[in-house]
């Protein structure tokens, strides 16, 4: 027979006792910065940078990777400083971020989701990454953007086009600087409108993956608006390398201009088979055929060669751009480097400024601290009358004020559209800019259909 | 019916380059018994053999333009040609603009030492292992040889056209009858497709009608009997395997033009050369040719937007679904013979 020792006291006393013990981290915790996920206590703070360094889009992933060391170097105060002197905000003095050096560790997307979001664990896990940012595809940036979420750090978006990332599939801890397939078909469809007329016919072969469908129900929707009809949409495999079979039916569709919802290779190899088809060379329905590619990027531009030339689209940014931020990046990237920086690299760039002026102006690395800063003092753009117009503005950057909204943690800034050169005096100089698209024109509000669905919820500081 | 006719069109171009492809997957596997993986970067290199000879042959010094300045604002440094200061401008631009036919001759040498390096240094080490073990090996070798590609030319697509005569397009339907613009055929794929006719002719002839040929025949019948006559087969299929890389290599540099080189394309083109080699019969040279345009015709007509609303996504899987079928019903492939990997 057994005999227990228990008291009613005794047990009481235990369970009071034993409960402010567990207590006590919960309020330690509350009250204190230091609880969050990798909280840098020694001398420097590390940066992840999750760049596609193998796979198509390696070579995006590489200057991608140049502006990242660009603006590691210009935080720790060397090299000319770079649009560290022309930042609208002065909170970065080139100290490191409060005073810490900042260091980096890289990992490899392969433009590949899992692959993604297995560097990612290994760069917050391993090394210590504060914060995680680049990327070349939209796949790749929510499957990221949800890891960071779920492991309490920021994500600071790189190259990624797609609606859902800032729509349905908004965190509260990701930030995208990169424009979005919307705000390509808003800037787009005037130009259009402009230069080939209100009445034509539109033929879409889109890549059949998030960005494609976006970006297809973006242009597809504006250019309707300026009374475009859409012919046909036809999804096209993202494996796909040669589109003859896609684009051998399109000159006797009825339609008189070709929509390349595609990117990358998909947009290299179907913008060379339709030329070589002889599509820009054709009539029909009394007018010039013409080809459209919404999302343009200098690096695909240079595999298109001379099959881009006149052929209008868009981009985030330009190097040819002439405001001082453009002007001090490209020097600092151009002499370092020899050439000009993509709009891969300008993003990535900018996205690694803001995150630690964001951490410089809160006076923590905390990502709940990150957030708040980075969602700003409810300051708004002008010439734009809306309840969402509210964030952090800056300015200096290269893209002229800009607004990371608030409610969906989206910058909204001028829209470039884009013309592939009909003479290029060198290998770079490829796209040239035919409107700069005021803002106030890409503008949406966070409940648009095309974005709703997602909640950005609570920011996650982790730990 | 034009969208027939378009399709078939289409097909024979894809259909090309996959019984190019096939044809060599098939002499090497019918004369060394390898089923050799790395054939579709062999494809690759050929590609890049005209990207190689176009960056020869504009191989430039620069000049300094002090009117103009570059984008960071300093005098702009001008390339000019040597090829255009040698043999003048305007002969010098046209053998820049022929690059990619020039660049057949270029790569046959090349291809065939590529060929016999890695069948000496490499595959020979692996004729008595397992189909399995011979997979691995020329798989790895594969991936090795984009990579180097990539280490040397980078990832992004290298844009290889045409000679300036075979851009543009031939209205096919006009000739048929049609409305123009109906039918709409690009000259180059006119170019590639005769040209692999040429080859797959080629290489027909010189098995049935050559000794050399005749041997090689006779040693994929019956390798043992053949050596044991006192002739050295295995010299003879060393030098198919260069053949069949070099057949590689000039389907390579004929497709640079139709879409733009980059170091996966081997990949791309060698799980499908594949499936039409055991759609064709494994070791069968014309069934390799026979499965090769019709797979690349079928693949056309699934693409099509009446065939993709009656079954969507059907283009993605028409080639692996043939397969099934033909593996089903007739196991030795449309053309296999009796005994190939069938131990």
């Amino acid at each position: 027979m057994s005999k227990s020792n228990f008291t009613r006291r005794g047990v009481l006393r235990t369970g009071a006792a034993s409960g402010a013990g567990l207590a006590l981290p919960t309020i330690f915790t509350a009250s204190s910065a230091s609880a969050f996920t990798n909280n840098p206590t020694g001398s420097s703070v590390t940066l992840g940078f999750n760049v596609p360094q193998t796979g198509p889009y390696a070579d995006e992933g590489l200057d991608e990777l140049r502006a990242y060391e660009l603006a590691v170097e210009h935080l720790n105060g060397k090299g000319d400083g770079g649009c560290l002197n022309t930042f609208s905000s002065k909170a970065l003095d080139g100290t490191g971020i409060l005073g810490k050096e900042v260091k980096f560790v890289t990992g490899d997307t392969q433009t590949k989701s899992d692959a993604a979001r297995a560097s990612a664990k290994s760069m917050i896990e391993k090394d210590g990454a504060i914060m995680i940012t680049g990327g070349s595809s939209s796949g790749v940036a929510v499957a990221v953007q949800g890891l960071c979420q779920e492991a309490g750090v920021i994500f600071m978006a790189g190259l990624t086009h797609s609606n859902d990332t800032t729509g349905k599939d908004k965190k509260a801890n990701g930030f995208r600087h990169f424009f979005d397939a919307y705000m390509s078909g808003a800037a787009l469809a005037p130009v259009l409108e402009k230069v080939l007329g209100a009445d034509r016919k539109a033929y879409h072969l889109t890549a059949d993956y998030t960005w494609g469908w976006t970006q297809q129900e973006s242009i597809q929707a504006a250019t309707e608006a300026v009374g475009w009809e859409t012919v046909n949409n036809v999804l096209t495999p993202l494996a796909q390398t040669d589109f003859s079979s896609y684009i051998a039916p399109v000159l006797n569709s009825g339609a008189d201009v070709l929509v390349l919802n595609h990117y990358g290779g998909n947009m290299v190899n179907s913008l060379t088979n339709a030329v070589q088809f002889g599509l820009r060379d054709k009539m029909a329905n009394g007018k010039q055929f013409e080809i459209v590619v919404p999302l343009y990027s200098e690096l695909m531009a240079k595999g298109a060669g001379a099959n881009i030339q006149g052929i209008l689209g868009s981009t985030n940014w330009s190097w040819t751009l002439q405001d001082e931020g453009t002007k001090a990046f490209v020097k600092s990237f151009g002499t370092k480097y020899g050439f000009p920086p993509s709009n891969a690299a300008q993003t990535c760039y900018a996205q690694a400024l803001l995150y630690a002026d964001a951490v410089q102006r809160a006076g923590s690395f905390n990502p709940c601290a990150v957030v708040e800063a980075l969602e700003g003092d409810s300051s708004s753009l002008p010439g734009i009358d809306s309840p969402s117009n509210s964030g952090f503005v800056f300015d200096g950057l290269g893209n002229g004020p800009t607004l990371y909204r608030s409610a969906d943690h989206q910058c909204f800034k001028d829209v470039l559209v884009m013309r592939g050169k009909e003479n290029p005096t060198n290998e770079y100089d490829l796209l040239e800019v035919v409107e700069i698209t005021p803002t106030a024109q890409v503008w949406y509000e966070p409940d648009h259909p095309m974005f709703a669905g997602g909640q950005l919820g609570e920011c996650n500081p982790g730990a | 019916m034009d969208a027939i006719i378009l399709q078939i069109l289409n097909g024979l171009d894809k259909g090309s380059a996959y019984a190019l492809i096939a044809l060599g997957l098939t002499l090497i596997f019918g004369t060394l018994g390898v089923v050799n993986f790395a054939h579709g970067a062999l494809f690759m290199i050929g590609a890049f053999c005209a990207v190689t000879l176009n960056k020869i042959l504009t191989i430039s010094y620069i000049t300094i333009d002090e009117t103009r300045t570059d984008f960071l604002g300093n005098p702009l440094k001008v390339e000019n040609t040597y090829i255009e200061r040698w043999f003048g401008p305007e002969i010098g631009s046209a053998i820049i603009d022929w690059s990619v036919p020039l660049a057949i001759l270029f790569s046959i040498p090349i291809m065939v030492a590529i060929g016999f390096i890695m069948e000496r240094g490499l595959i020979k080490h692996f004729y008595r292992r397992d189909h399995a073990d011979q997979i691995l090996v020329t798989f790895g070798l594969a991936i090795v040889l984009q990579e180097i590609i990539k280490y040397f030319y980078g990832a992004n697509p290298i844009p290889t056209p045409a000679p300036e005569v075979f851009r543009g397009s031939f209205d096919f339907g006009m000739l048929l009858g049609f409305d123009p613009n109906v039918i709409i055929y690009p000259y180059w794929r006119l170019v590639y497709f005769s040209f692999s006719a040429l080859i797959i002719g080629a290489v027909f002839a010189f098995l049935q009608f050559t000794t050399f040929g005749m041997v090689v025949r006779a040693g994929m019948a019956d390798r043992e009997t053949v050596g044991l006559l006192g002739i050295n087969i295995d010299r003879r299929f060393t030098i198919m395997f260069g053949i069949a890389a070099a057949v590689a290599g000039m389907a390579g540099v004929m497709y640079a033009p139709i879409n733009s080189p980059n170091y996966h394309m081997g990949m791309d083109f060698l799980v499908l050369s594949f499936v039409v080699v055991v759609v064709g019969g494994m070791g069968s040279l014309p069934g390799a040719v026979l499965a090769g345009f019709l797979l690349g015709i079928l693949e056309s007509f699934a693409s099509m937007n009446e065939v993709k609303t009656l079954l969507p996504g059907i283009d993605q899987i028409i080639i692996y679904l043939v397969a099934i079928i033909i593996l089903l019903t007739r196991p030795r492939g449309l053309m296999g013979r009796k005994g190939v990997m069938e131990e």
